[in-house]
Formats: C-alpha cells, structure tokens, sequence
C-alpha cells in the first residue's frame, strides 16, 4: 500500500500521462492471490442473462462492475443484499448507469432465466441476473474465489450456502474489493465510487 | 383536492396506530412484526419480529407457527469467513431486561411450504411459542419484496 503510495506520489510528479501509463501497467499484472477474485479479462465463463443474452466476463470490461453471487429461493441475505445495493444506486444517482450490477445464481437448478427475470424485475431495472450449466456457474465461482454449497433441508427442500460479498472491478476488470454482506453502508458507496473512477 | 388531503392525514396515524399496536402477554411485548411479499407459493415467506422481555426471568422463542405455512422454522443468518449460511436456530433467547430483534441478517422466521402466494397489502397471523411465556399471536403485514423494516416502531 505504502509502496503504490509511493510510486503513485513519484509518477505524478513527472506529470498526469506519465501517471496514468504507470498506474495502468502496476493494475494490468496478473492478481497472484489466490484467495482474490481474478481479473474478468482472465475469467472464463459463459452465462445467460434474465433477458436470454449471452453473458461473458470480456463483455463486461468497457464499464465497471459489481457482481455478487445468491438464489431467488433465498429469503433473508439475498433480499437483503439487492435492497442494500438499490440504495447504493439511488445514492449513486445517474452515475450507477455507468456500472454493470450483476447477480450469479449459484442455484442454477431452480433459477433459470424466466425465474430470474422475475425476481429481478422487482428491483432496480439496471440489475442483471445470471445463471447458466452448472459447469458453468462453478467456472464462474471459481474465477471469483466464490463458495456455494447445497444444503438438504425437510421434504427434498434445500437451501444454499454461499459467498455473500459483494465484487468490486474497475472499467477493464481488475478487481477493486469486497463489500461485505454486513458493512456499514456509509462505507459501501465511497468504495463503489473508488472503483468508478 | 383540501379536503381528502386532510381526511387522509387525519385517518392515516389512526389507523397505522391501531396495526402498530403491541401484542403483551405477560412480561413478553411483541411488536413491530413483517413480512416480504414472495414471488409465488413455492419461496419461503420471511418473518422479522421484536420481542421485549421486561420481567426478570429469561425466555426463549421455542417455536413459530402460521396458518399460512406447512413448515415454519426458526433460522439464524451466520456468515463465516464471508460465507452465509442460515442454520436452524433450536431457539431464539429472550433475556430478562432486553429486547431482541428478528430483523435481516439476522434471526429469522422461514416460512416455507407456503398456501399461497404473500402479496403486498396482505397479512397473516403467527403465533410466537416461548419457553416460559406461553403462546403471543400477532398479525403480520406483508411489506414489499424491497423492504427493510417493520412500518410499525418497535415497542421500547
């Protein structure tokens, strides 16, 4: 941190191109973390949106983004995360069109895109909602570090354990960070905003 | 135009305060229940409740039951290592002197193996079971799928 300070402090210094081309080749390394979601351009996933569009991480590196994974059949954290991030786009303002909101369902079985595409259609009309195979849902959680897990309940029901963060990536799809499902919201929209710029 | 403005204004904290009006059996006072509408029958409904237990004996909700739900349970939201997972909760403490929350991320009702259908505007009745303070019935409004909390304020 103190040293991308550093460097950060010497390259504006030399003047703001100068800047811009250092911070881009200091962001384009590969993430080697392999606890940190990868980069989009180095994912490898193909999904469908609730529309029935094609859906592929390269697709996504024009705009910023924020992705978080859930399942429509979920009752309390799901809800709760889309109503959290409404609120972030409301305090956004015109600002979030510039940001693709996504949703991966790691339920793949019951969220095709027709359910999906009613669920979402009740929160904000710029969210997407993803699901695809399972090979590909795991492909995806995989590239994002993200963990799920079937949870048999009563009478063949069952539930879903999973990640619940929130996935921040600047515009070319270098990861930016993790809001967590039970941050302080005041803290939520400056980090969106951090990776917007 | 005047007229129906102010005969709303005089109806409306009327009636909100009537809904919002606490349901006390004993030491336990339950408020402020909601729901959120579901989309169709077959996703759980959810329930968020508070409970103040001003005696000096602790309690615990042991149980819920609703006619609108073949299978209720009590859940707890834990996320670990920034996994969420909702285990059964066997019951939910209500210590003496305090007052406990069933709110988003959190201790929670499921409601599952639904009726019907839970529309916006509509209510349905749950029945709280605790350890020590009997039965508590109350109604529950059915706020939107975007909600974030019970209309009504919690009983202090």
């Amino acid at each position: 941190m103190r040293r991308r300070t550093l460097i950060g402090g010497l390259a504006g210094t030399v003047g703001a191109m100068g800047f811009m081309l250092g911070l881009g080749a200091w962001r384009s390394r590969p993430v080697a973390d392999p606890k940190l979601p990868l980069p989009l351009s180095q994912m490898d996933w193909t999904l469908t949106d609730h529309l029935g569009a094609t859906v592929q991480p390269q697709d996504w590196l024009n705009l910023p983004v924020m992705v978080f994974f859930g399942f429509t059949w979920c009752p309390d954290v799901c809800p709760t995360t889309l109503v959290d991030i409404e609120s972030w786009l409301v305090e956004l303002g015109p600002e979030a069109d510039r940001l693709i909101v996504a949703l991966i369902t790691v339920d793949p079985e019951r969220d095709t895109p027709e359910v999906l595409a009613d669920y979402i259609g009740y929160f904000d009309p710029r969210m997407l909602a993803l699901t695809g195979p399972a090979p590909e849902i795991a492909k995806a959680a995989e590239a994002f570090r993200v963990r799920y897990e079937k949870i048999p309940q009563d009478e063949g029901d069952y539930t879903m354990n999973h990640t619940a963060g929130v996935f921040l990536f600047r515009r070319g799809g270098s990861f930016a960070g993790i809001i967590d499902f039970h941050e302080d919201r005041r803290f939520a929209v400056p980090k969106i905003r951090r990776a917007m710029e | 135009m005047f007229k129906p403005l102010l005969f709303t204004a005089l109806l409306l904290p009327a009636a909100a305060f009537a809904e919002c009006e606490p349901v006390v059996v004993g030491d336990l006072s339950v408020s402020a229940p909601w729901s959120r509408a579901t989309i169709g029958a077959s996703r759980p409904a959810v329930f968020y409740v508070t409970i103040t237990n001003s005696g000096s004996e602790d309690d615990a909700l042991t149980n819920i039951a609703s006619p609108v739900a073949g299978m209720p349970m009590l859940h707890e939201t834990v996320v670990k290592d920034g996994i969420a997972s909702m285990p059964h909760a066997m019951s939910i403490p209500v210590p003496a002197g305090e007052t406990m929350r069933l709110a988003p991320g959190s201790y929670h009702g499921m409601l599952m193996d639904l009726t019907g259908a839970q529309k916006e505007g509509d209510s349905f009745p749950v029945t709280l079971s605790f350890q020590n303070g009997g039965d508590v019935t109350i109604d529950v409004p059915v706020l939107s799928l975007r909600a974030e909390e019970a209309e009504c304020a919690a009983a202090p």
